[in-house]
């Protein structure tokens, strides 16, 4: 009988060590992701406001008669794209933040067309409404700069987290995955050389 | 025989599996160490520490004169003691690849410029040799100061002035403006008295129970009038009194400097950042 009973204590103060241990983990990881879905839910609020920015920007370049048809139907038509992409919280799989990412980079590309083409039009240049349009649009893009910026760092850590043992072990067990990032921006790899 | 060779297969085995175990442990730190390789990382160097002790004026560039930082410090300072919103300067030479203002959203979220819960904070940040300037507004500042408004002060004072490289006349102008317009919306006391609620009650609380219920209980239970009797017992319950009110006291006190994390400088000086965030508003321009 006592032969048996230190087999059984060593299982059991095991058994309790894995049990805490793995209670931490997956609470540790719920609080993470929760984390990240916040700050994808911003991610997403601020291109859909830069979505709902379009057609008045649409609208107020269409009165100038000339203007060039072709970069208006891209950036609609890039919008409707942009829109119809729709990615749930649950479901940020580096696929899918890439394709998401793509829609939005080329709705960024054809906006930035027809703000290049609006330089050929000084009167639509000088209109107050496209003024005030174009400063609202500029706050917009950083404040998706911001918060792309606060979600990949909170999917940084998650991963890094999840990939390090023994983590990686309890996380299999409760199916937690890698999340994707929104890819860094161009210039960001050179090395900065910043004076203060 | 068979006992050891058995015993010899098992010692084998487990270190076999400790060789895996360590092999697949270096292959996750190297997968790890690339993916840290791969990601843009966002260097430490490329921000200046918050200086010690805190400043509200930070010519990094040496443009301004001593006599003109003092100014503005002073301005700041008063501003940041009557409202708790912190007007924040900072000139740096060049800011290097990064766009202005996102250099200026991470500067200020690093410092934690504004209070905590109000996140009333409000950078201007000059990059002198790249003749870009932005001014960043905290969460809080969002709706005060929009960006349209940033806009505007940024073309109409700024730009203008450093132009003629009237570096100070722009600041302080611009700084005049924002004060202005941000007039009325947060108020120091406000801020202490946000923070005092959930204490107060509790210790509203914490005097009924004293004062009331336990010498009702107390009566009810031994018959004795309240103070005479086991006299200990109540001289107990005085003294937790009396340190509850010193720690009320003193919470009070320091409330009113809302130094969130900073130290509290000299006399009459700045007393710290709070610890507030930005979230991309604001606007900027180049002169």
């Amino acid at each position: 009988m006592k032969k048996a009973l230190i087999p059984i204590l060593i299982i059991a103060v095991v058994g309790i060590f894995v049990y805490t241990k793995a209670v931490g983990v997956y609470n540790m990881f719920v609080q993470n992701e929760e984390t990240i879905n916040g700050q994808w839910a911003e991610v997403e609020t601020q291109y859909q406001r830069r979505a709902d920015l379009i057609p008045n920007l649409v609208n107020t370049v269409k009165g100038y008669a000339d203007f060039e048809q072709e970069t208006l139907t891209g950036v609609i038509e890039a919008r409707s794209k942009a829109t119809s992409i729709n990615l749930n919280a649950d479901n940020l799989t580096p696929e899918n933040i890439a394709q998401f990412q793509q829609a939005q980079d080329q709705l960024s590309g054809a906006l930035s067309r027809l703000l290049v083409t609006v330089e050929r039009y000084p009167d639509l240049k000088a209109n107050q409404n496209f003024l005030e349009l174009q400063a609202q649009l500029e706050g917009t893009e950083n404040r998706i700069a911001v918060a792309r910026r606060n979600f990949n760092q909170s999917v940084q850590s998650y991963n890094s987290n999840l990939r390090t043992f023994p983590n990686n072990i309890f996380a299999g067990w409760y199916g937690f995955e890698r999340k994707g990032y929104f890819e860094a921006a161009q210039g960001a790899e050179t090395a900065p050389s910043v004076q203060f | 025989m068979n006992k050891k060779v058995i015993s010899m297969n098992f010692l084998m085995k487990s270190l076999l599996d400790k060789n895996i175990m360590v092999y697949k442990l270096q292959l996750l730190l190297t997968l790890l160490f690339l993916q840290l390789l791969i990601l843009p990382l966002f260097g430490q160097d490329d921000f200046p520490p918050v200086p010690s002790p805190p400043k509200l004026v930070n010519d990094f560039s040496n443009t301004l004169s001593s006599d003109e930082v003092l100014k503005l410090e002073q301005k700041l300072v008063a501003y940041n003691d009557s409202t708790s919103t912190q007007v924040t300067i900072v000139m740096v030479r060049s800011i290097g690849p990064y766009d202005i203002s996102d250099y200026a959203f991470q500067l200020g979220d690093r410092w934690g410029i504004g209070q905590k819960d109000l996140d009333n904070g409000i950078l201007i940040l000059a990059a002198m040799n790249d003749r870009k300037v932005f001014i960043a507004t905290g969460y809080g500042m969002e709706g005060v100061i929009p960006d349209i408004l940033a806009k505007r002060i940024v073309d109409q004072l700024i730009v203008p002035n450093f132009r003629m490289e009237s570096y100070y006349a722009g600041l302080d102008k611009s700084t005049d403006m924002i004060f202005k317009l941000a007039s009325g919306e947060y108020k120091a006391e406000e801020m202490a008295s946000s923070g005092e609620h959930g204490g107060a009650l509790i210790f509203f609380l914490i005097i009924i129970f004293l004062f009331v219920i336990l010498p009702l209980i107390r009566n009810k239970k031994d018959n004795n009038n309240h103070m005479g009797g086991k006299g200990g017992g109540i001289d107990l319950f005085t003294t937790i009194m009396l340190a509850n009110m010193l720690k009320g006291g003193s919470r009070g006190k320091f409330g009113d400097f809302s130094s969130g994390r900073g130290s509290f400088g000299g006399g009459g000086g700045f007393g710290g950042f709070g610890g507030g965030s930005f979230g991309g508003g604001g606007a900027g321009g180049s002169w």
